[in-house]
């Protein structure tokens, strides 16, 4: 296929895929910021739930530019619902899916494209009423199923083709990086001070990040005992069956790439493998002894990597001259 | 010649219904009241969710429209469709050895019969072109050429379209829509089939391709999503089964031209760009388009690709040069045209200028490289106020307009609200080239919806109808 349409078709998932996750953060946040337990030390960063979704996503100063003064719940919710001029609103990430999908509609079939189409028409005006009238968790919820509908209309009905391949490449791409930056937000920054260790605004962080990512009743199943920051990074960085876990996502993304690799693209389906096996064959407290953050760092770092590789390979390819190129291997068809 | 009372294609002078327009209207008169409005909401709500649009689309709302679709077909009897075949493709025909000509010896030149000046004067005239043989000698791949009837058996070519004609997405999917509402009349009459159209298209662009390709890779380039014809471009592409491109799927190499594809570079044989010749290559013409392809035009000199339609067909088309066209049919073919030009006046002509001026009021005047309906005033429709200020364009830059005598459209049965009512309707037929010229009996009927008014572009508030070519008469 056109490496403009996998690469139309790649980024529409993320844009969906992150636009949910958007939507997990935010509700998490949103939850902490109506919890009594406020910490009351304003020189730590975590003190302010709503900077939380800034720093994610890297959008602090481009948020304090368009909205001067103190940080508040409805600015930044704004800011992060509806505002066109922020690439990563939710607002900007739907209509940039919608357009990629209005792109491909001779590709991705019509009931994929009435959903995506159905959803960016209600979005402002659910957006909008539900910044008026306060009902933040059920637009939050909307949100998600609007995500899952649409995994699901492309699930039940398209073709399993190589653009298939591509939109499931783009959500689980964007996955991987959205659970690494969860995980490392609550374990880096929100670092709570020695003293606040295992007390209860502390549980409530960790419960309310294993919220965020659907996992707070998978991990009492699995652990059936106390939240601990051990456990919590054993299960979204190494549980396999977990469907928002580094591993997960890193089992989709290899499964994919060995599908989709040839002969002389090798190198996306290298990474992912060395990266799967890294998940695979991982332990946790060996991950704990390096450092969580360091560790998440540069996965977040190879994943970067990984998606350049796609790039180069696939999505946005450079110009050669084939007749000048000798493959990496030589091939007998 | 004056304004005549408009042929009616349903009903003879005397009232009765014409033969065949009989079994439509006895089928049609079985119905209920309610039946064709419910018919047309039904084909209009089709039409909306299908996504079957044109037009703009805004920054943040899109803004698309749908053409309105008349659900009365447009009925033509197989002595008509032979008439109209047999002209259009021999203009066709005539049109391309004249594009060949003109790009290598010149004949009709030297032998007086076009001036040079309307040739090479021309902005639409490719020097690049010059002396370049292109595979099969085919320029115009595939041309829309604008008939109209005036009377029994009475038709005029209004104009041709040899650049990239558009709207043969509409003849295909008003068919479809058709079959869709009333099976049954497909049962009764013997309406000729259109739904081969992209098969034949492509089989012609394959013929076209450059000799060393075994196994042509054929793409459709457009403009992108943004452009109003967008749908159509998608639409044949997905037809025909190929790739639908934009300039930045594609990339030349040593002359060679590739598409980006995830499997790597892949070669193209021949290009159904639906992109205007100065977009085409920022090289070669326009280097502010972003739209084209850097070293295409290279390639295509090259023999490597096939270009269809060709660069350089806009000097054929141009309302000025139409003007030559019979003479171009006696001076390749050797025929008498089997459809006549409408009279026309050349206003950079100060002897023609001079007549037309005074019959204003009467006249329609059009602009030389206008199109879409944009730019031309239709003198007996018009204000007093609209005449004179057209008179001053006119004054100011004469050679840029053409003048020609107000035709009496015919009119077909057109439902209009909650009545059928007659409205006047052109017909474009797309004449294919490749192998040898051929055309789908069918064409785009377009139909103005305002009473009495003769101007049927969409831009203008015209919508179409399907049209049925009988196969024979017998029923």
């Amino acid at each position: 296929m056109l490496s403009r349409q996998a690469n139309n078709l790649y980024w529409m998932s993320r844009q969906i895929e992150r636009a949910e996750n958007t939507a997990r953060l935010l509700d998490v946040t949103y939850r902490m910021s109506l919890l009594p337990y406020r910490i009351t030390d304003n020189a730590q960063a975590w003190a302010e739930p709503w900077a939380l979704p800034l720093i994610i996503n890297g959008l602090a100063s481009t948020y304090y530019e368009r909205y001067p003064g103190a940080i508040s719940t409805d600015k930044v919710l704004r800011f992060m619902l509806l505002d066109s001029t922020n690439p990563s609103s939710i607002f900007s990430l739907m209509h940039a899916a919608r357009e990629n999908g209005r792109s491909m509609r001779g590709i991705i079939t019509a009931e994929m494209y009435e959903d995506l189409n159905a959803m960016w028409l209600e979005l402002r005006s659910r957006g909008e009423a539900a910044l008026e009238q306060g009902n933040m968790n059920e637009f939050f919820e909307w949100i998600k199923i609007q995500s899952h509908q649409f995994r699901g209309v492309t699930f039940g009905t398209m073709l399993r083709d190589e653009a298939y391949q591509f939109i499931r490449l783009g959500t689980f791409m964007e996955r991987a990086d959205n659970t690494a930056r969860l995980l490392d937000v609550k374990y880096h920054l929100l670092l709570p001070s020695a003293a606040d260790v295992g007390g209860a605004v502390d549980y409530y962080q960790w419960s309310a990040l294993l919220r965020s990512v659907s996992a707070l009743s998978s991990f009492r199943r699995i652990y059936r005992d106390q939240i601990t920051p051990l456990r919590v990074a054993e299960l979204l960085v190494l549980r396999a069956d977990l469907p928002r876990s580094l591993h997960a996502c890193m089992n989709e993304i290899y499964e994919i790439l060995q599908g989709l690799c040839r002969n002389d693209s090798m190198e996306p389906e290298r990474l992912a493998g060395e990266l799967h096996a890294q998940f695979h064959y991982g332990r946790v407290e060996k991950i704990m002894v390096t450092g969580l953050h360091e560790y998440l760092m540069e996965f977040l770092d190879r994943l970067d990597q990984l998606h350049s590789e796609l790039n180069s390979h696939f999505l946005v390819p450079a110009d050669y001259d084939p007749t000048l190129r000798v493959p990496a291997r030589a091939e007998a068809a | 010649m004056g304004i005549k009372k408009p042929f009616n294609e349903m009903l003879a002078e005397d009232g009765a219904m014409r033969p065949h327009y009989r079994t439509y209207s006895e089928w049609l008169a079985d119905k209920t009241a309610d039946f064709l409005p419910q018919k047309q909401r039904e084909a209009n709500a089709l039409y909306t969710r299908l996504g079957i649009t044109f037009a703009v689309y805004g920054d943040d709302v899109g803004t698309e429209r749908s053409i309105p679709f008349d659900i009365i077909p447009r009925i033509i009897r197989p002595a008509a469709w032979d008439i109209i075949s047999r002209g259009a493709c021999q203009r066709v025909r005539a049109l391309n050895a004249f594009l060949k000509n003109i790009y290598h010896d010149q004949e009709i030149i030297k032998a007086g019969i076009v001036p040079a000046e309307q040739v090479t004067g021309n902005s639409a005239f490719r020097p690049e072109m010059k002396g370049m043989k292109v595979p099969g000698d085919v320029y115009v791949h595939i041309a829309g050429v604008d008939i109209v009837k005036t009377g029994s058996g009475e038709f005029y070519v209004l104009e041709d379209n040899l650049r990239t004609p558009s709207g043969v997405s509409y003849m295909l999917e008003n068919r479809k829509m058709m079959m869709r509402l009333f099976p049954d009349l497909f049962a009764r009459m013997p309406v000729a089939p259109v739904d081969h159209y992209t098969d034949v298209l492509l089989e012609n662009l394959i013929a076209c391709a450059p000799e060393r390709a075994t196994q042509p890779t054929v793409v459709v380039l457009t403009p992108g999503a943004y452009n109003s014809a967008y749908f159509e471009h998608a639409f044949l592409a997905q037809q025909m089964g190929v790739e639908l491109v934009e300039g930045q799927d594609l990339f030349v190499a040593n002359d060679v031209v590739y598409m980006r594809t995830t499997a790597g570079p892949q070669r193209v044989d021949v290009i159904y760009r639906r992109i205007d010749d100065d977009y085409l290559d920022p090289l070669a013409f326009r280097p502010d388009s972003v739209l084209g392809v850097p070293g295409i035009f290279s390639a295509y000199r090259a023999g490597n690709v096939t270009l269809a339609n060709a660069p350089g067909t806009g000097v054929a088309d141009d309302k000025s040069t139409y003007l030559y066209v019979p003479k171009m049919i006696e001076f390749y073919l050797g025929e008498k045209p089997v459809i006549s030009n409408v009279p026309t006046y050349m206003l950079g002509n100060a002897d023609e200028r001079a007549y037309a001026l005074e019959r204003l009021d009467e006249l329609v005047v059009k602009e030389v490289q206008g199109s879409g309906g944009y730019g031309m005033l239709v003198g007996p429709t018009s204000t007093k106020e609209q005449i004179a200020e057209f008179r001053k364009r006119i004054e100011q830059n004469p050679a840029n307009y053409i003048a020609q005598p107000t035709l009496a459209l015919s009119t077909c049965p057109t439902f209009c609200e909650s009545d059928i009512l007659p409205r006047h309707v052109d017909l474009r037929p797309y004449v294919l080239s490749g192998k040898e010229v051929t055309l789908v009996p069918g064409g785009l009927t377009r139909v103005a919806l305002r009473e009495g008014s003769l101007v049927v572009n969409s831009s203008q508030g015209g919508g179409t109808k399907d049209t049925w070519i009988l196969e024979d008469l017998s029923c």
